[in-house]
């Protein structure tokens, strides 16, 4: 061998080209969750874990207000949600409130200096019914939320607009002529992980409500006529759930079997009933808002913002991992005056879903 | 170290050899006179060219650009005519199908007829070149085997864009042209149809595929391995003692008892190459024409096993009485 082989300079492009790949530096610790075989197993990394750590610290509660005492309808005015709390816990949370989602403005984000009961800035209309959310999240939705429950922070983390919202998106702007339809597809949106599937799952699954599931149902063809292309949905939302939670489809499916719930995990049930309490959510709360948010709060189409898994999970499989705040706050636990308002479920529209 | 010759590490030069002359009629001559390329030469022959394309080569390539040209359009388009754009989002990009309403039918242009168009063209240059592949064995008093395994591969292709849409009654049901977007395809649509691992015919071409790849490897090491002994005169050697030919064949069958003979490994490497698409398009096309989710056809079939689950029992919370909408 006359000429020296450049194996220096071969090994310094394929580090190179070994950096430009964007892996994860080890260690990934791996929990089997599954029957061994199944690959079903959550992995982390400790190193981006501890990051998601750091970023759920929850605050401190106040310390507990007394229950008895005068009502904080007889001390205030225009008490519509809390009424039946002591004007104690009111104050209570009020302040609670003020930390949780306008730290920084203060009372004077949502209240009128000269009359705190006026009812003119619009935030003080949309954190009314966002109590009456809350309230309902904790006392009709523990299907999903369990007794954990939830309160303002856990969507709002000292924002008073919370960090991971949606609006209906129509896309970036395509050629206006004959060509470049992009049929909601084919954009690498952080939603969806940058696929180039669907960026909008959204409006259909989380406001609408299609049909979800698209995996037939029998071994053979029995007038089923989901589309590949619906299917590509379905997959741009569920790639939604995976970077949500911070976990892979293992964390709800046996991957073999996608659609057989004797395969799934019970995560998946739970999964199930937040999907209904997001489409509860968005349909019967932020909605009803449409008239009371000014023009800059809304999206591009004139709609408000919604939720989704990435609202309250924002990367970790149980938001703030799983610690209760709600349990702190006996206020926010209170009976829900939408249950009777809210639509009734129609078993026969959803067995389908 | 002369005989590690992992490339190729001697180049023939004079001058560019013409090959045959023509015979019968033809619209069209060989172009170009032919040159060497030092590169080329190492990975290949370092002569390129003269090129014969003929009528059907030049009426392929037509049809291939214009293809080439309506899905380029379209995704540039997609992304309002902007190039930088067009080229950093260029993996994701794509000309999609219609959507499933249209069915068979025609759609508008930019409801997935421009998709129609290009996949008319696409197919179209393939065919040709496929018929060109034919015809230039046929000149050269070759056997048809190219020609027969090219057309191995355009029976998936056929079966993934044609067939298979014309028996589900959706052009909705093909691949879109597009990088990621036809990976995208291919995950939903084991998604949709209940994993197609558990498609007979699928794993058979995943064998094949694999096969072909380990075939190759053996193949492809074991001729250089006695290059040496001028182990790529393959043929001429198969008959003669102590050759390379014979050192290649005793390594086999000392190391797992049988050996492809010189010809024999070229057969076997034929067959699994044409066995990949043939059993893969198969499989394909009995999707969701004759079974519409592989997974439970093989639990029916007794394939699948079933697994036991280490949580309590979870029910489908649709089913559940009063359940939510």
């Amino acid at each position: 061998m006359k000429q020296p082989v450049p194996w220096a300079r071969a090994a310094a492009m394929l580090a190179a080209l070994l950096l430009l790949t964007a892996c994860e530096r080890p260690p990934a610790y791996y929990t089997q969750g599954g029957y061994r075989g199944t690959a079903m197993a959550d992995v982390q990394n400790p190193r981006t874990f501890q990051a998601k750590v750091d970023a759920n610290v929850v605050p401190d509660p106040s310390p507990a207000a007394d229950p008895g005492g005068p009502k904080a309808t007889e001390v205030y005015k225009n008490v519509q949600v809390l009424g039946d709390l002591s004007a104690g816990q009111f104050t209570r949370v009020m302040v609670a409130i003020t930390g949780w989602v306008a730290p920084q403005q203060g009372c004077l984000y949502c209240h009128n200096p000269a009359n705190f009961a006026d009812d003119s800035l619009y935030t003080k209309k949309v954190a009314r019914r966002m109590l009456q959310m809350t309230r309902r999240v904790n006392s009709d939705w523990q299907s999903h939320v369990q007794k954990t429950g939830v309160t303002c922070y856990t969507c709002h983390r000292g924002n008073p607009v919370p960090a991971r919202i949606w609006f209906k998106d129509p896309g970036p702007r395509t050629a206006q002529g004959l060509a470049g339809n992009k049929f909601g597809q084919n954009t690498p949106a952080r939603e969806i992980g940058l696929t180039s599937l669907p960026f909008d799952p959204f409006t259909n699954y989380l406001d609408q409500h299609e049909q979800i599931r698209m995996a037939s149902t029998t071994a053979l063809p029995s007038g089923d006529h989901q589309s590949i292309k619906q299917t590509e949905w379905t997959y741009a939302l569920m790639i939604h759930f995976s970077k949500s939670l911070g976990v892979n489809c293992t964390y709800c499916h046996n991957s073999r079997a996608f659609a057989s719930w004797a395969q799934s995990p019970p995560q998946r049930s739970t999964a199930w009933y937040g999907i209904r309490m997001v489409r509860d959510i968005n349909n019967v709360y932020m909605n009803s808002l449409v008239d009371v948010f000014p023009d800059y709060r809304k999206g591009v189409t004139g709609d408000v913002a919604k939720t989704y898994c990435a609202t309250c999970h924002q990367g970790v499989y149980k938001p703030l991992l799983g610690v209760s705040m709600a349990k702190d706050y006996p206020e926010l636990q209170g009976p829900s005056p939408e249950a009777a308002e809210a639509p009734a479920a129609k078993p026969a529209e959803v067995a389908a879903r | 170290m002369e005989y590690q010759n992992i490339f190729t590490r001697t180049q023939v030069r004079s001058h560019p050899h013409h090959g045959v002359p023509m015979r019968g009629n033809s619209l069209f001559e060989r172009q170009g006179e032919g040159f060497f390329n030092y590169w080329a030469g190492k990975i290949g022959n370092a002569q390129i060219g003269p090129i014969y394309l003929g009528a059907t080569g030049i009426a392929s390539i037509i049809c291939f650009f214009i293809a080439f040209e309506i899905m380029g359009l379209n995704m540039w388009a997609s992304v309002n005519w902007d190039p930088v754009q067009f080229i950093r989002q260029l993996p994701w990009l794509a000309l999609d199908p219609p959507s499933p309403a249209y069915g068979l039918h025609i759609p508008p242009l930019n409801e997935g007829g421009w998709w129609l168009i290009a996949g008319f063209f696409l197919t179209a240059s393939i065919l040709l070149w496929w018929v060109r592949t034919y015809r230039r064995a046929l000149a050269l008093g070759m056997g048809m085997h190219v020609s027969q395994a090219f057309a191995a591969s355009i029976w998936l292709y056929l079966v993934l864009g044609f067939f298979r849409p014309l028996a589900m009654g959706s052009w909705g049901e093909a691949v879109p042209f597009g990088f990621f977007p036809h990976l995208d395809w291919t995950a939903a649509l084991s998604l949709r149809y209940g994993n197609l691992f558990y498609n007979p015919f699928h794993m058979l071409s995943i064998a094949f595929l694999y096969g072909s790849a380990l075939l190759f490897a053996m193949h492809g090491a074991t001729i250089l391995a006695v290059g040496r002994y001028g182990g790529e005169r393959e043929i001429e050697q198969i008959t003669d003692r102590g050759t390379a030919s014979e050192r290649a064949a005793l390594f086999w069958r000392w190391t797992m008892g049988f050996n492809a003979t010189m010809e024999s490994v070229h057969r076997w490497a034929w067959w699994f190459a044409i066995l990949t698409p043939i059993t893969g398009g198969i499989g394909i096309l009995l999707t969701g024409t004759a079974v519409d989710n592989w997974y439970l056809w093989a639990v029916k079939h007794h394939i699948a096993p079933i697994y036991p689950t280490p949580w309590p029992t979870v029910v489908d919370p649709a089913t559940l009485p009063g359940a939510p909408q």
